[in-house]
């Protein structure tokens, strides 16, 4: 059926749960009462990216862009727009609309300096239908392979194209698949990590939820090129949107024949199954997804032997991230130099970010590699709020590092980053203002790997622990200076050391705060001072004696009566007994308090 | 086999391409630090002590697991190797109980060793430890989290060896703990007590529940008339607790020593073992002669006899009704001894000295019991006994020999040979050859039967009869073995099985080795048996005249129903989980 207009509303992960469902069915409901619903189609789409602005909804062909939509803002859009042909402005998003015309969203800044490949159709087709995929091209990739391409070209042209892993090792693709493709031994298997595990990542989880298909055509392509008929995506269970349009998209795929057996008539086979993981940060690990994929402890185990050697049961098998799989189908298509074109000399393509913390537009990005920090922070995401300073990025997840302001400008790849004391990673991005005590940053992502070292190795499940005491003691005021050589040396030694990557980069947070940061360790030792005000243990509140009327509220909130004064004269903190607990802080109506 | 040239600290050498850098390392000399490796069974890189440097790799590498690669380059001793190691040790150490003074491996420690080598002062790394209660349900088997390094050889050795899968790791990072499934107490676990994962334990996280206190309370005991009776295996062992060399026969030092310890009476298993072979081979007449249920299993292995239990039931019946060899001796010690002395039961305290841990489950199995007693009181490792001597201070090496007391402490060649995979079968075969042929052996060696493989066939022929034989040791074997009969791939008249690999000359109660040089420690304890048994007199247990008297005297005839009352025993399916005591 064809429609006059298309009302596509975000079905990503955080449009749902800020309410995208219902502002959907209220669509329906309401298009129904006015008779539109054979003329304007609702559709549930991926991941738009503007997740800051969700729900978010763009209707088509005008392309304009509601963001924080509600239910009851509905009837009028129905009413208004689609029956009357008037955009709502008032529900627009404000930077799209100007004196003389409502602007298309990629004329925004958040998207102006986007390049979408992995992303092309998040936003853009209703993920539980592969006619729509299909529509965009799906599967075309696929065909061209199986029609009129040997396994060597296939891997020929990954090879040129440059793609490297996006999970975070940046291994080049190509090199994977060639070894997988040379190894003798039968049957083969092509993996999909699908474990995002980093805190606030949520790339991989996008591009299932909004583009299934690219993932699954992206795996048969590396079926076909490495000779593997099985493929396997291993995702975490707490993705159950995801699970359920892979389950989709399996099922479709299938019943169009391009999955399962004989795909396109070429006698080529290859069919995926999908092994819950149970959310282990440590089972991302390759060899540790591959024991937990076989029912075993998810622990990794050394190598070599590589997994294109010994893999899954033993036999070989590449493992490739979500968003390397969904990179695929587009460098077969429109050809390597293409893609090559794009990027670094030695990072090429897109890298998509999940761009959170202290940052205007929060959300998913897509941007070439060699793009600037800067213009991700403050182009794309518009900068810091309430007018605070930047202080620092934190890239690559728990085990990437923090990157301060002098370096912004750094031209974002793999290598680039490593020299910075950070890393790729899956693309987690974290910025972080004046207010942040980076030696607390350094403690919570420490604290995160501590609780998911799989516990194997030594330096990992006993230094990291060792590490996070040390912080512990520094934040608590009862750090001593030797305690930044102790950490220095354990960082080096577990980086060093560590049985797997995830160890090897656990004291990264610590070595690149140590780094760039090192004068916030200083005053937290020997000034017995947090700079951020972060610390409790560090701070301590004072009434400032010409700013207190008087009025007793501090002295009545006091949980310990740490505060004692004559109403009307100005009170004092026992600073013995004050547990710095801050509600004297936040109750003083005269800002009188002041932590320091 | 391919070689490869690789440089190690500026020295070239030609090693197999298959080795590994630790392997090459120590082919050139050079003795990297481990902790967690053991070679064949435990090669997983956890502990990081045997981290060396290789020439193009971003991190150091673990030796123990990492190949060798043609003009690899490799330093084993540079300041950053140097410090990796030493801060690694001090990590474990410092989570570590390291109360060594009171520890059952204090001085047979590969940690304390470490420590020593890497003259470790103190620990800089001092943070918070967990304290995990004691497991000591088990009769068997203490298991002590605290002393825990994590190398999870002990692992390893009870799943990929023995099969068993009582143990594993629970829970991530510093909270990592060897543990049975759902914290569940080893004794209510699929644990067959064989012990080899304390044989294989670098540290005392594993050790043997104690029985000396008992015993020696019993030695005080004035009212108490104390039997001791000695396995074969222990014999070809003890001595290494001395300082001898493996493989040293210490029989007579070994009854001179118990002697002095206090006990009234020194017996030999031995004796037992004969009376078993009596039994056990008249059992097999039989079941052959009369169509009972074949193949007949030998029984004298309480870690098999527990496996059995738990994981085959389905070949209870196949199992001799025979007890174990001092189970034998302890039941006719509180009968028959008791009666020649004039004994009151009541009064005699049995003391098995076993290289074996499942020997102290096995006493307190309900359905070996007489009268409320138990056939056998205590039961002390040869590590245990080796404790007492040491404490005792009894110069054991310059000791002299001594005989056991008799008639219970005369034996047969036939019987020595029981410590060793084959010897029960050997033995069995020698009497029942001659009893079914009554005529005697042209050779009383049966090679066909020896060996180390974990699992080997034979067959002999026996009047005429083709028996066809195997013989297995290691219950992750015997799995195999079960297995294959179970599906009809195989079919024997008569197997041996020995819950631990190599037999009871490595039992689970044995002198500890690094778990590298128990193939060899095997060899030498196993062809000291052999020729302990040359050294016999009688090798063939039907002419022990000792035997010959207690038929003449109290049993009758094998399988009489005195025999049955006192020697045979029955088995139950046992579940893999009980659920009375968490850990």
């Amino acid at each position: 059926m064809l429609y006059r207009s298309h009302v596509m509303v975000c079905g990503g992960t955080g449009c749902t749960s800020s309410g995208s469902d219902s502002v959907a069915d209220a669509f329906v409901n309401e298009l129904k009462k006015n008779g539109l619903d054979q003329e304007v189609a609702v559709i549930r789409t991926g991941c738009f990216g503007l997740c800051e602005l969700g729900p978010v909804v763009v209707v088509y062909p005008e392309g304009v862009f509601y963001s924080k939509m509600k239910p009851e803002y509905v009837p009028e859009i129905v009413e208004e727009h689609l029956l009357k042909g008037r955009p709502v402005k008032k529900y627009l998003f404000g930077e799209t609309v100007t004196e003389e015309k409502i602007k298309p969203l990629e004329e925004t800044t958040f998207y102006r300096k986007q390049e979408r490949i992995v992303l092309r159709n998040c936003g853009i087709i209703d993920p539980e239908d592969i006619e729509e995929a299909i529509a965009m091209g799906a599967y075309e990739a696929l065909g061209k392979v199986l029609t009129t391409m040997t396994p060597e070209q296939v891997i020929h042209e990954i090879k040129k194209s440059g793609l490297r892993g996006r999970g975070g090792g940046g291994f080049p693709t190509g090199q994977k698949w060639d070894f997988a493709y040379r190894q003798k031994e039968t049957p083969k298997y092509v993996v999909c990590n699908a474990d995002e595990g980093d805190p606030g990542a949520f790339m991989d989880r996008s591009v299932m939820e909004g583009d299934p298909h690219a993932v699954l055509e992206g795996m048969a392509i590396a079926g076909y090129a490495i000779g593997a008929e099985h493929g396997v995506i291993y995702v975490r269970a707490e993705y159950p949107l995801a699970v359920k349009r892979l389950q989709i998209a399996i099922k479709q795929a299938k019943e169009y024949g391009l999955l399962g057996e004989n795909i396109f008539g070429t006698g080529f086979n290859f069919d995926v199954e999908i092994r819950f993981g149970a959310g282990a940060f440590v089972c991302g690990e390759e060899t540790a997804l591959l024991n937990s994929v076989m029912g075993r402890r998810g622990e990794p185990r050394p190598r070599p032997p590589y997994p294109a050697v010994k893999g899954l049961w033993e036999k070989p098998t590449i493992i490739n991230n979500v968003e390397t799989l969904a990179n695929v189908p587009a460098i077969i298509n429109n050809g390597s130099e293409w893609f090559a074109n794009i990027g670094t000399e030695k990072s090429k393509g897109t890298k998509v970010f999940a761009l959170t913390g202290k940052v205007n537009r929060t959300g998913l990005i897509e941007v070439p590699m060699g793009t600037t920090l800067r213009e991700i922070i403050f182009d794309i995401g518009g900068g810091i709020p309430d007018g605070k300073k930047f202080k620092a990025v934190q890239i690559g997840g728990p085990s990437g590092g923090c990157i301060p302001e002098q370096h912004l400008d750094t031209k974002i790849d793999y290598d680039s980053l490593i020299s910075l004391g950070a890393m790729m990673g899956s693309g987690g991005l974290v910025v972080m203002d004046e207010d942040t005590c980076m030696v607390n940053v350094a403690k919570f992502f420490l604290e995160f790997l501590v609780d998911e070292s799989c516990g194997k190795c030594a330096p990992c499940r006993i230094g990291t622990k060792r590490m996070l005491e040390i912080l512990d003691k520094i934040t608590s005021g009862k750090g001593e200076p030797e305690d930044i050589d102790r950490l220095e040396e354990l960082a080096t030694t577990i980086k060093d050391t560590a049985l797997c990557g995830l160890g090897q980069t656990a004291p990264n947070a610590v070595l690149s705060t140590l780094r760039y940061f090192r004068d916030e360790y200083d005053a937290h030792i020997n000034q017995k001072k947090c700079p951020a005000g972060v610390c409790q243990a560090l701070l301590s509140y004072t009434i400032v004696a010409d700013k207190c009327r008087g009025c007793g509220l501090c002295a009545r909130n006091c949980p310990v009566n740490a505060i004692s004064g004559q109403l009307k004269q100005p009170y004092t903190i026992d600073q013995e007994a004050c547990i710095k607990c801050g509600t004297c802080f936040e109750k003083c109506p005269f800002d009188a308090v002041v932590k320091a | 086999m391919d070689k490869v040239t690789v440089t190690i600290d500026g020295v070239t050498v030609e090693v197999p391409a298959n080795y590994t850098v630790l392997q090459a390392c120590r082919e050139a000399g050079i003795d990297i630090p481990t902790l967690c490796y053991a070679e064949g069974l435990n090669e997983i890189g956890s502990c990081r002590l045997c981290v060396v440097e290789i020439e193009g790799a971003k991190a150091l590498a673990a030796s123990c697991i990492y190949p060798v690669a043609n003009g690899m380059k490799i330093h084993t001793n540079t300041p950053r190797v140097r410090q990796a190691r030493k801060v690694n040790l001090e990590l474990i150490l410092s989570n570590h109980d390291r109360s060594c003074l009171t520890c059952v491996r204090n001085t047979n420690c590969e940690l304390q060793n470490l420590a020593n080598r890497f003259g470790v002062s103190e620990i800089e790394f001092q943070g918070e430890n967990i304290d995990y209660p004691l497991d000591n349900v088990s009769p068997a088997i203490v298991r002590n989290p605290n002393k825990c390094v994590l190398c999870r050889r002990c692992i390893s050795e009870c799943q990929n060896v023995q099969n068993v899968f009582a143990i594993g790791a629970v829970n991530r990072g510093i909270k990592t703990l060897v543990s049975s499934p759902f914290y569940l107490s080893l004794n209510d676990s699929p644990c067959i007590s064989c012990g080899q994962c304390i044989t294989v334990c670098p540290t005392g996280a594993l050790y043997e529940k104690d029985h000396i206190s008992r015993v020696y309370d019993a030695i005080a005991d004035k009212k108490k008339h104390v039997v001791v009776q000695t396995a074969p295996a222990v014999r070809v062992a003890l001595g290494e607790e001395f300082g001898m060399p493996v493989g040293t026969i210490v029989t007579g030092k070994m009854a001179a020593a118990l002697r002095r310890l206090g006990f009234d009476v020194v017996f030999d298993t031995d004796f037992g073992a004969d009376l078993t072979i009596m039994e056990e081979g008249s059992e097999l007449i039989e079941r052959l002669k009369y169509g009972g249920k074949l193949p007949m299993i030998t029984s004298c292995s309480p870690g098999w006899i527990n496996f059995c239990e738990k994981y085959y039931p389905d070949f209870l019946e196949n199992l001799s009704s025979c007890k174990s060899p001092h189970m034998m001796l302890g039941a006719v010690i509180k009968s028959y001894y008791a009666q020649k002395m004039g004994w009151n039961p009541e009064d005699v305290f049995v003391v098995s000295v076993m290289p074996c841990t499942a020997k102290k489950v096995e006493i307190e199995r309900p359905e070996n019991m007489h009268d409320g007693l138990q056939d056998v009181d205590a039961v002390l490792t040869t590590r245990e006994l080796a404790r007492m001597i040491k404490e005792a201070g009894i110069d054991f090496v310059n000791l002299p020999d001594e005989d056991f007391d008799q008639p219970l402490g005369m034996s047969t060649g036939a019987a020595v040979i029981f410590g060793a995979t084959g010897g029960v079968m050997e033995a069995a075969l020698r009497t029942v050859s001659e009893l079914v042929e009554g005529r005697p052996l042209d050779k009383i060696n049966f090679e066909e039967v020896r060996g180390l493989e974990g699992v080997r066939e034979a067959s002999v022929t026996l009047d005429g009869m083709e028996l066809k034989l195997a013989i297995v040791n290691g219950t992750g074997n015997a799995r195999k073995l079960l297995d294959k009969i179970r599906s009809g791939e195989a079919e024997y008249h008569f197997i041996e099985v020995m819950g631990c690999p190599g037999g009871c000359i490595t039992g689970g109660g044995q002198p500890i080795h690094h778990p590298n040089e128990m193939q060899e420690v095997r060899k030498l304890r196993a062809s000291a048996i052999y020729k302990a048994d040359e050294n016999l007199p009688l090798r063939k247990s039907h002419e022990n005249p000792a035997i010959k008297q207690i038929y003449a005297e109290y049993l009758g005839h094998p399988l009489s129903e005195q025999s049955h009352h006192l020697l045979h025993t029955h088995y139950d399916q046992r579940p893999l989980y009980r659920f009375t005591h968490k850990v």
